[in-house]
């Protein structure tokens, strides 16, 4: 059963389109990521299925309800804001039991849903203190609590970890999934950080120019990306855009690649039929960080393996890998190696470019190939 | 080398403070010197008042002439002080402040949390009201009393004073409520408060700061309000601002200084006790929002 459902909206202010004809479903007890730059829209369509905002046209449907004409009481919603938007002048407690006294629901009644929040999430002591007697993170604690003790069909948050400091956000993050795995509710999750999305999603959409670019699970985003803003946007550091030529090669096809030193062609074995068509034409390739590494952490094995010497023109220290910068066709190129393996600038090293996962695009449209 | 490097700089240190302060002394007093005057003039026997100057101290003090001021000064033909204009005033001082207070709030929480098409005009058209001289809306006013049917009461004299506050009240709130996030009104939405529970329960008890702020704006300017009590009152009716003028100029025989002077301290007094129980609060208030707490 569908919880949620947003069918052909569209929101136009003035003569600007700031939403066109978004279209996506999910699935009871999953979790959607809204993610994109500032300005995609994504805000805009979370105040619109919230009932904050009104869709020029377009339905929205909660369970299996339309309700494009209720008033945000009526939908059967709860939501946690960036700012937290807890009323300051309520303990936590009140501020929990607000939206249960508003539906007229007897004190003893709110009191023990008001215990049971507390409870799981841990924040007995918080519910007397006054919002401004809290940090950042209990502030987060309570509006979230003020969100489960409505019970509703479906949670809505608004970038809720941007105001914390990293650590935090992390501890956060993980108690927000720790908490949908408990719970088993349906959430719409705003966000622009694409490492949230990545780890809280089981579905992204990944909003650009008030339009969705593209709508799957964490791993297809990452692995098929749509188009060039997709591949780019997710993924840190992100993937390596090469300019290149296709070309015939034993029978398959091949990237062109030039360093500094040779000029060389790399195989794409199993290659779609739709990038052969593509011989003898110009392409973007599309390969991640991590998919080229030093020969040592690569998989040998495999066809799609190639290993060659480049000459490395910057390091990057990160901790658990070390970045490498080389430069191909012109282009920097990010590569992802174990630190023990990395050579110091102006050195050359052996690295493994890994195709199996290697992406391309059509430079027109933007749109993937293969 | 930086012990020898303050030294140096603590001479002219002190003589700038001694400047400092001095000046701050001298103007003080210079503000003082009427407060002082009134006070002493209105303790002196008539006779003292005429033998001494103005600033010399009181030979004996008596209190005869503030009983006289309250209860015994002639204004016009009537003889018994300004006591009665002084609750004419409370009577329709406090609720103009209470019920202008009241509306400001309601209109900056209506302007700021539920923004429709046209509000920032709205507001604009309103701000022009803080600049309107009083002397303009004299006549118009005086012809909606009398449509109103209201000419000449104390309720007229509320109307005119809240309708002419709403432009400050509305303003003192409106950008009380820009600093305030519009997400908490949305947050009540969603928790199901209606547009009056959010404000009577989510908004108003946030605004004590700015409500002193009002209150002391508005009762200031209502209490001390001359040309409007002049213009749509008379007789018994009379705020107490008047009533001073009247007495002040009410020649019979002897002019009592003494009796003048407590008089105008007495109609200066609930200003004053004002800002002595809400000053701080004022500045407070003034300041609130302007740093995010």
């Amino acid at each position: 059963m569908s919880s949620l459902a947003v069918r052909n909206v569209r929101k136009v202010f003035g003569t600007v389109e700031v939403l066109k004809d978004i279209d996506l479903e999910i699935g009871s007890g999953e979790f959607l990521i809204l993610v994109g730059p500032s300005g995609c829209g994504k805000s805009t369509l979370l105040n619109i299925i919230a009932g904050l905002d009104t869709a020029t046209s377009g339905d929205i449907v909660i369970g299996d309800r339309v309700v494009n004409n209720l008033s945000p009481k009526d939908r059967d919603i709860a939501m946690v804001f960036q700012s937290y938007a807890l009323y300051p002048n309520m303990t936590g407690r009140q501020n929990i039991s607000f939206g249960l006294e508003m539906r007229r629901m007897p004190k003893h009644q709110q009191d023990e849903i008001v215990d049971r929040v507390a409870k799981i999430l841990q924040m007995g002591h918080l519910l007397d203190r006054k919002p401004s007697q809290l940090s950042g993170g209990q502030r987060q604690r309570v509006a979230m609590g003020r969100a489960i003790a409505r019970d509703p069909k479906l949670f809505l948050f608004d970038e809720p970890l941007s105001n914390l400091d990293a650590k935090l956000r992390v501890e956060m993050r993980m108690e927000i999934k720790l908490l949908h795995e408990r719970l088993k509710v349906s959430i719409v999750y705003v966000t622009h950080d694409q490492i949230e999305a990545m780890t809280l999603g089981s579905k992204i959409a990944v909003m650009q120019g008030g339009e969705i670019r593209q709508f799957g699970s964490p791993q297809e985003i990452y692995d098929q990306p749509a188009d060039l803003f997709v591949a780019g946007f997710i993924g840190s550091p992100s993937m390596n855009f090469i300019r290149t030529e296709a070309v015939e090669h034993l029978g398959s096809v091949g990237v062109r690649l030039q360093t500094a030193e040779e000029t060389f062609v790399l195989p794409v074995h199993d290659a779609k039929k739709s990038l052969r068509t593509w011989i003898g034409r110009e392409l973007i390739f599309g390969i991640r960080p991590e998919l080229i590494t030093d020969s040592a952490s690569s998989q040998r094995v495999g066809r799609n393996v190639h290993t060659r010497t480049c000459k490395v023109e910057l390091v990057e220290l990160t901790g658990p890998d070390t970045l490498v910068f080389i430069r191909i066709n012109g282009e920097v190129v990010c590569c992802r190696v174990r630190p023990e393996q990395a050579p110091k600038a102006n050195d050359s090293m052996e690295l493994a470019f890994n195709l199996s996962k290697a992406v391309f695009f059509d430079p027109k449209t933007e749109k993937r190939i293969a | 080398m930086a012990e020898h490097v303050q030294a140096r700089i603590a001479g002219p240190q002190i003589v700038g403070r001694i400047v400092v302060y001095g000046l701050l002394a001298l103007l003080a007093l210079y503000y003082l010197m009427p407060l002082f005057v009134m006070l002493s003039t209105s303790v002196k026997t008539l006779d003292d008042i005429r033998g001494g100057n103005l600033v010399s101290l009181p030979a004996e003090i008596t209190f005869d002439a503030w009983a006289k001021a309250w209860s015994g000064a002639c204004t016009g033909v009537d003889c018994s002080g300004l006591r009665g204009n002084f609750w004419n005033s409370v009577s329709f001082v406090v609720p103009a402040v209470l019920i202008s207070t009241l509306i400001g709030a309601f209109n900056g929480y209506v302007l700021t949390m539920w923004r429709f098409r046209g509000c920032d005009a709205i507001f604009t058209v309103l701000m022009i009201g803080c600049f309107i001289p009083f002397q303009v809306v004299l006549l118009p006013m005086a012809q909606t009393l009398g449509v109103l049917g209201i000419a000449n009461t104390t309720s007229g004299l509320v109307f005119v004073h809240v309708v002419y506050g709403l432009a400050f009240t509305t303003l003192y709130f409106r950008n009380f409520y820009v600093s305030v996030p519009d997400e908490l009104a949305k947050a009540a939405r969603i928790d199901g408060a209606g547009f009056f529970r959010i404000f009577w329960r989510i908004i108003l008890p946030l605004s004590p700061p700015i409500i002193v702020v009002c209150v002391i704006w508005q009762f200031t300017q209502i209490w001390n309000d001359f040309l409007f009590g002049v213009v749509f009152s008379s007789g018994e009716r009379q705020p107490i601002t008047v009533a001073l003028n009247n007495l002040v100029n009410t020649s019979t025989g002897v002019k009592e200084y003494n009796v003048d002077m407590a008089a105008a301290i007495i109609a200066a007094l609930p200003t004053l006790f004002v800002y002595v129980v809400a000053g701080k609060y004022f500045v407070r208030g003034l300041t609130a929002g302007a740093v995010k707490g």
